[in-house]
């Protein structure tokens, strides 16, 4: 039996800091996203939300979804806003001005807010090397102004502006590899969770926010609204986007892969796609072509976290050895 | 907040707007959003809780007999905590039927 | 004991953020504001500043972390000019609207295309909407004081909104000009420790940032622009104050000989000391002018420019930018519309010159106000001059 059917209440935090009362669809996999990613943390932290989906649901003046301190300013700058808060932050601590301890700043966007207009404000911020937590919740298109095509959407997907027709297929572009362009910027961690494994995703945003330094936690967030899918079919969606290794869940910690779950048989993509509008106009040809990318995408993979661990048990041996000496 | 949004007068907002009540969205009625609700077969509920785990609204509460059930002041009636109970304690019904 | 030094305005200007003890600079390189941030680099990095500079990627960025660092309550200062106060453009509108008191040094510099690095006024009349206290100097005393003054003025509770010094790119930044250091005790005691009310902190969450539906924009926009607008008082009360103790005071329509006058010159910005010579010659030759120079372009000084403006027959403004297709300049369009209602005004001439760092000499100037003269009293087909255009 699963780890998480011991009983729930015991494992995870009773108090939501993302409350009820918020406007998302009903059936919202982004909303549960955020919810169990903050019960990961705790209050002694500071959120600064894009502009997006969850910072329209969780917000109209004067009312607040969120219990713990949190800013909106604009849509592509949320990592620059974070490292504003960490360097005043740090500046009034060192001079002496009262303020709290140890505050982690957590920075939150779509998809579009990460791998598109606020790509460069976050390899900035994580270039430089801020204090901080970043968490993209990807629900593969821009839904807060309904479904438009981002560079997250994954190939032969059907937007609002990646229509399929006589000449076009949907979206014409693969996935942005969003969670190797932050490892690529060697921050100290680097992960992707979903929400449909709750205990894995929190598990990577507490170790996220345990690190110093700049930490990217990339989370699939199903959409139902956007995907065209039931919305009671959100979890388990989520379930075989990873079980087909459409979106595999892995972790890059100081440059070092490590798969999260091991998938000895990837089930066939068919299973996912099938289940969804957007995909529903797929021929077997354009499935047959995601089929063999996913697979090649996923053994690449495999490979750097094998490789990994194959250098991890060198350096142990060499160590080793000069110990004896 | 005392005043709704259309009795707020510009000398009433804080400064930039800044909302001091964490949580005020709690005053939000999600629930008449719903077109389908959960009813839910106790005696088949092992408590184990999964069906809070997953509700996108973190709206469902365990009561005084230990198990668990949405609150429908918020409940958006997604079905997801349908399909996820283990035991299959919960059945979603049309809102009309009642 | 104050100390007069011979130094480079932006070396100054970078001192007097020293002096203010900023906490967080964020900004991003751009000619001609890169000698202001170049020294507040070389300040934090000899522990001569205590502040965390954020060497940002983009002016957009610049800015957003300046909002994030204020919004936790840190004294946040950053400086740019021309495309970097463009790229930011979007970003100025979230501190004013949400009462973010920073103080940003704007080096002003005309916009592309064609590339220039030189100075205009292209880059000051693009954010003049976007709810900031702006101020513009004329040389680098100037602009080390309202540096000063910005920081006291932003932080006031009843204010806490952001400040723009406006200082003209190259013809300051780049100049050397004897300059009074202020005491630092003198410092501390006029800008003392500020407190934001509502910061981000764990220990009393607040939400800055909501949305707004139209039910409660107009509010929102409303308290804005009452804040601003009730600003000016306490702008010329610090001004009152940074006067009474470092012995310069500074005013929203500043005059020269412009009592009683016939004719003035209206000027913005460091071009308004060429005109001063331009001013003395041609009342050495019994020519009945005068000169006024706006000090402070946010919150408009209506008042003050009505009554400098009330004994004259004919006013000349001159604008370092161009509203194409419209009124040309911005600052003239401005000026005949605060006095448009009055009785008695005098005639308007608008004149457009010094684009992209062409000098404007003083005998452009006796020559602009003689033209001024004469279309104020022939009429012209034109809604405004351009002077010096070849061809």
């Amino acid at each position: 039996m699963e780890k998480y059917a011991v009983y729930v209440p015991r494992l995870i935090k009773r108090k939501e800091k993302f409350a009820p009362g918020h406007r998302a669809c009903i059936g919202c996999g982004e909303a549960l996203a955020v919810r169990l990613a903050f019960k990961a943390l705790d209050n002694n932290i500071v959120v600064a939300n894009a502009t997006g989906c969850m910072e329209i649901v969780a917000s109209q003046i004067p009312y607040t979804t969120w219990h713990v301190p949190w800013i909106h300013t604009l849509f592509e700058n949320t990592a620059a806003v974070a490292s504003g808060i960490e360097a005043g932050y740090k500046a009034m601590k060192r001079k002496g001005v009262q303020v709290p301890d140890n505050v982690k700043v957590i920075a939150m966007a779509g998809d579009g807010g990460t791998s598109d207009i606020g790509l460069q404000a976050l390899s900035g911020a994580l270039e430089r090397g801020h204090d901080f937590v970043y968490l993209c919740f990807d629900n593969e298109a821009y839904m807060n102004t309904g479904v438009q095509r981002s560079s997250a959407t994954p190939y032969g997907a059907v937007t609002t502006t990646s229509p399929a027709g006589k000449n076009s297929i949907g979206q014409f572009s693969w996935k942005k590899n969003m969670p190797e362009i932050a490892a690529a910027h060697n921050i100290p961690y680097v992960a992707t969770a979903c929400h449909s494994y709750p205990f894995d995703l929190m598990d990577k945003v507490a170790k996220a926010a345990s690190i110093p330094g700049p930490a990217y936690v990339h989370i699939l967030s199903v959409c139902p609204t956007g995907w065209r899918s039931p919305t009671d079919t959100v979890v388990k969606l989520g379930r075989l986007a990873v079980e087909t290794g459409i979106f595999p869940l892995y972790e890059v910690e100081n440059g070092q892969y490590k798969m999260s779950i091991e998938l000895p048989k990837l089930k066939p993509v068919k299973d996912y796609l099938k289940q969804q509008g957007r995909f529903r106009h797929l021929s077997d040809d354009i499935i047959a072509k995601i089929q063999e990318r996913v697979e090649i995408e996923y053994q690449k993979l495999v490979e750097k976290a094998e490789n990994g661990s194959k250098r991890a048990k060198r350096k142990s041996k060499t160590g080793a050895a000069k110990i004896s000496t | 907040m005392a005043k709704s949004e259309s009795e707020l007068t510009w000398k009433d907002l804080e400064i930039g707007c800044i909302v001091t009540e964490p949580g005020s969205a709690r005053q939000y009625e999600t629930g008449a959003w719903r077109s389908q609700r959960p009813t839910y077969d106790f005696s088949k509920c092992i408590k184990c809780g999964i069906c809070q785990l997953y509700c996108p609204e973190g709206c469902v509460e365990q009561n005084e007999d230990g198990v668990f059930e949405a609150n429908m002041f918020y409940c958006k009636g997604c079905g997801i905590c349908a399909k996820e109970c283990w035991t299959r304690v919960i059945t979603m019904v049309e809102e009309e039927e009642k | 004991m104050t100390t007069r030094v011979g130094i480079e305005v932006s070396i100054a200007l970078a001192d007097a953020v020293k002096m203010a003890n900023a906490d967080v600079i964020a900004a991003y390189p751009i000619t001609p504001q890169t000698h202001i941030v170049e020294h507040l680099a070389e300040l934090v990095a000899n522990g001569e500043l205590d502040a965390e500079y954020i060497p940002v990627e983009s002016e957009h960025s610049a800015m957003s972390a300046c909002v994030g660092s204020a919004s936790v309550g840190a004294r946040t200062f950053t400086a740019t000019a021309g495309q970097g106060l463009e790229l930011m453009h979007e970003v100025l509108y979230i501190p004013s609207a949400m009462r973010l008191p920073i103080v940003m040094a704007v080096a002003n510099r005309a916009l592309s295309s064609p590339l220039s690095v030189w100075g205009d006024h292209s880059d000051m009349m693009a954010v003049r909407d976007t709810g900031w206290i702006q101020i513009v100097v004329e040389n680098g005393q100037q602009a080390m004081d309202n540096i000063l003054c910005a920081f006291r003025i932003a932080e006031d509770k009843r204010v806490l909104l952001p400040v723009m010094v406006h200082l003209d790119g190259f013809n300051l930044t780049h100049v050397v000009e004897p300059i009074v250091f202020p005491e630092q005790s003198d410092v501390d005691k006029f800008l003392p420790a500020y407190n934001y009310p509502l910061p981000l902190n764990p220990d009393r969450p607040v939400a800055m940032g909501d949305f707004a539906p139209p039910v409660i924009f107009t509010e929102a926009k409303w308290a804005q622009e009452v804040v601003l607008r009730d600003s000016k008082d306490i702008i010329l009360e610090c001004w009152n104050e940074f006067g009474k103790t470092f012995g310069r005071q500074y005013f929203p329509v500043e005059r020269y000989h412009s009592d009683g006058a016939k004719v003035l010159l209206l000027t913005v910005g460091s071009f308004g000391e060429t005109a001063m010579v331009a001013i003395d010659k041609m009342r050495a030759e019994g020519n009945d002018v005068g000169q006024i120079r706006l000090r402070l372009w946010r919150p408009f000084p209506f008042e003050e420019l009505r009554q400098a403006v009330k004994d004259a027959d004919i006013l000349i403004v001159l604008d370092r930018a161009i509203s194409f297709g419209g009124p040309g300049g911005v600052v003239a369009s401005e000026v005949k519309a605060a006095l448009y209602n009055l009785d008695k005004k005098p005639r308007i001439v608008s004149y457009v010159a010094g684009l992209g760092g062409r000098d404007i000499t003083v005998a452009a100037f006796e020559a602009i106000i003689k033209n001024g003269i004469e279309i104020a009293r022939t009429g012209s087909e034109n809604e405004y001059e351009i002077y010096g255009v070849r061809g």
